[in-house]
């Protein structure tokens, strides 16, 4: 084990059973389950080891590494790859089927923001609870108490139930408890995807002076742009496995090279809600490489009473729901009554767009002006790669999103 | 160095060392770090204080009422009607002794056994000893048994029974009560986690087991040799020894005393231990 590690984890694995995690059995198909097995003994022997296989699933396996004192390490990955496995094992929520890992220091981590905030409390007393919960101490709590609020900016609500405040503000008053938490290990987890632009730099700022401070963080993100600000150093995980570690910017390249990223996300309606023309679900995809970047988009609608033909709008927000563009296709035949469930593939040639996370919001509705249906922000996809190739460029929103394709030549006059 | 798995312990230079391994069949209960943490344990137990009457018109005033609606219930049909014998004591102020522990238990119970699966979120997101869940539910509790003690204070005065010293052996009786709460909660709890009919079981264990106590009847029905056995249910002890030390009641419950803290020392760190097992499933399961 190296010396000055503050986290030597040694061949960590996870395994899952399927359909273990989100379901819990009841004790009805428990009791099913062990009459089986010992019927299914009797008739054929062996099986169970051959199944007992086939039911589990490795999300982590044989990770080995070190982080020294002081390093900012951002983990990578898709979905699936095991990055939040590791940080469940590093927080100590759930434990390593296998290997052995050495935690020197005070860990503190921020897999949630707001994660045991109770909607009946206000404000001051969610402070105090929350504190307790992610590890604080009464007195550091008391001691940091004028400065979470300042953090906050909530000084006007504090005696008001969490359960009035805004999302916005539940937000900020949530991650200023986490940020006020000194631990010696930080462990981040996608926190930075919320909250409008604004108090997400303000969070990269607390982050990196964390970091400033000596302290270790270790951040997984699929925010890239967060990624390559923030870390010093970076590993890749697929499948369980570290596959490259070291330099961000490498390994940003390699997981954007390896088609890594995460490229396709879905919605489905989150309730029964909805009028005579109805989104029940939308599947996204993000294809290409910029400045060719498409977004594809299939709607499954159904015609729950008669309506108008409708017609289909997309639009395009920043992080911050700020609106960027508008694409309105042209549907053939516009999307009319159907007695069954229809699909409406959309396809919209993206422009060049700095590194980021953007959101599409979907339309449904007649003449402009009748709205039958809309998903707000029902969809969210990243782009990666650099909009002006050859040109290193400081991807800041602050002159825009957009990056139109442009071009510079001198001549001699 | 010798650490067990998951132990958090000081190094040489002050910082902290903890070792994540896979976890064994038997997790040490680990009550140094409860301790460590056990500012986490009083906001818990605020939480569930501050919350349980939020906009509730009656507020507290639910802590007291509920064990008076049984006391009045059981004075008319097993008192009045029944004719059940109340150890030569007025029947209202007798059953209300029991029922005043009875309620502490079955409440603390209740909310013990939902208490993981009520803070899924937090299992599934931050790491504190898992113990604290319920131990916060159980303490929760403890502030409405306080509060109907209060109550129960008053009916004796108004039936002018007064104690003597012996009231002193309420403290250890209601932690009695608290262990047995406890040890069942813990139980429960870590079974809730995968197996959601404990939230069904639940409510008629505890209406079984409120018959299994002397709560309604006086335990002098049962034949003598039959009691100390009846006294495995840790409430038995709890009851008959609330109404010994209030009221001076006849009850004679040393034996049975004995038997009941045994029962509950024994369910107690047995839940604890299966506790443990199974906490490194919760937050995978829940």
């Amino acid at each position: 084990m190296t010396s000055n590690a503050v986290i030597s984890a040694r061949d960590v694995g996870k395994r899952y059973r399927l359909g273990d995690a989100p379901v819990s059995d009841s004790l009805r198909d428990s009791l099913a389950a062990t009459f089986s097995r010992v019927a299914g003994a009797v008739t054929s022997l062996g099986r169970a080891e051959r199944d007992g296989d086939a039911n589990t699933v490795w999300s982590l396996r044989d990770v080995t590494f070190d982080v020294m004192q002081g390093a900012t390490l951002g983990v990578i990955g898709r979905n699936g790859a095991g990055k939040s496995t590791l940080l469940k094992i590093l927080s100590r929520i759930t434990q390593p089927t296998t290997g052995r890992v050495r935690i020197l220091g005070r860990v503190g981590s921020l897999l949630e923001v707001g994660t045991g905030f109770h909607p009946d409390l206000t404000g001051r007393e969610n402070i105090f609870l929350n504190g307790a919960i992610l590890g604080m101490r009464k007195s550091e709590i008391v001691r940091k108490f004028d400065e979470i609020v300042a953090f906050a900016e909530i000084e006007r609500f504090l005696d008001t139930q969490v359960k009035h405040y805004s999302s916005g503000m539940y937000l900020r008053l949530a991650f200023a408890v986490a940020a006020h938490l000194e631990p010696d290990i930080l462990l981040v987890d996608e926190v930075l995807a919320v909250g409008d632009l604004e108090f997400q730099r303000k969070c990269i700022g607390k982050m990196g002076r964390v970091a400033g401070e000596g302290r270790t963080v270790l951040f997984v993100s699929h925010n890239m742009a967060a990624v390559r600000s923030l870390c010093r150093s970076a590993m890749v995980l697929d499948a369980g496995q570290i596959v490259r570690e070291g330099d961000p910017t490498e390994c940003i390249a390699y997981y954007v090279a390896h088609g890594f990223q995460e490229d396709a996300s879905s919605w489905t309606r989150p309730n029964d809600s909805g009028d005579a023309l109805v989104m029940t679900r939308i599947d996204s995809r993000v294809s290409g490489h910029q400045p060719r970047l498409m977004l594809e988009l299939d709607v499954t609608v159904e015609s729950r009473a008669p309506h108008k033909p409708a017609m289909v709008a997309v639009d395009v927000l920043d992080a911050a729901g700020v609106a960027l563009m508008q694409a309105l296709p042209s549907v053939e035949g516009f999307v009319a009554c159907a007695s069954s469930a229809q699909r409406v593939r959309i396809a919209i040639h993206l422009p060049p767009m700095i590194p980021g996370q953007y959101f599409a919001t979907v339309w449904l509705g007649a003449h402009f002006s009748e709205t039958l249906d809309v998903a707000e922000r029902a969809i969210r996809f990243e782009v990666h790669d650099t909009p002006t190739t050859g040109r290193s460029h400081h991807h800041s929103p602050d002159h825009g999103a957009i990056v139109p394709l442009s071009t510079a030549r001198c001549e001699p006059l | 160095m010798a650490v067990s798995p998951h132990a958090a312990h000081p190094a040489g230079d002050g910082r902290l060392v903890t070792v994540i391994e896979p976890p064994r069949r038997w997790m040490p209960l680990d009550l140094r770090e409860l301790w460590d943490q056990r500012e986490l344990v009083y906001f818990l137990a605020w939480r569930d204080i501050k919350v349980r009457y939020k906009q509730t018109a009656l507020g507290a005033s639910w802590a007291i009422l509920q064990p008076i609606f049984g006391m009045a219930v059981f004075s008319v049909f097993f008192g009045k009607l029944a004719r059940i014998p109340s150890d030569g004591l007025p029947y209202p102020l007798w059953s209300f002794a029991g029922l005043v522990p009875w309620t502490f238990f079955s409440q603390a119970l209740t909310q013990s056994a939902n208490s993981l699966v009520m803070s899924q979120n937090l299992l599934r997101k931050v790491y504190f000893p898992r113990l604290a869940i319920p131990i916060a539910t159980v303490l929760s509790a403890a502030v409405d048994l306080a509060l109907a003690f209060v109550v129960l204070v008053a009916m004796m005065a108004f039936y002018g029974v007064f104690p003597t010293t012996r009231v002193v052996l309420v403290i250890p009786l209601a932690a009695l009560a608290f262990v047995a709460a406890l040890g069942a909660g813990l139980w429960l709890a870590a079974l809730s986690v995968r197996y959601r009919d404990v939230r069904y079981v639940v409510p008629v264990l505890v209406q079984f087991w409120l018959f299994a106590t002397p709560i309604a009847y006086p335990s002098s029905l049962l034949p003598d040799n039959w009691r100390v056995l009846y006294a495995i249910n840790p409430m038995t002890g709890v009851a008959e020894g609330f109404r010994w030390a209030l009221l001076g009641a006849n009850t004679a419950p040393g034996a049975m005393l004995a038997v009941s803290t045994v029962a509950a020392i024994v369910i107690l760190i047995g839940g604890a231990y299966y506790f443990r097992s199974m906490e490194r499933t919760f937050a995978d399961l829940v």
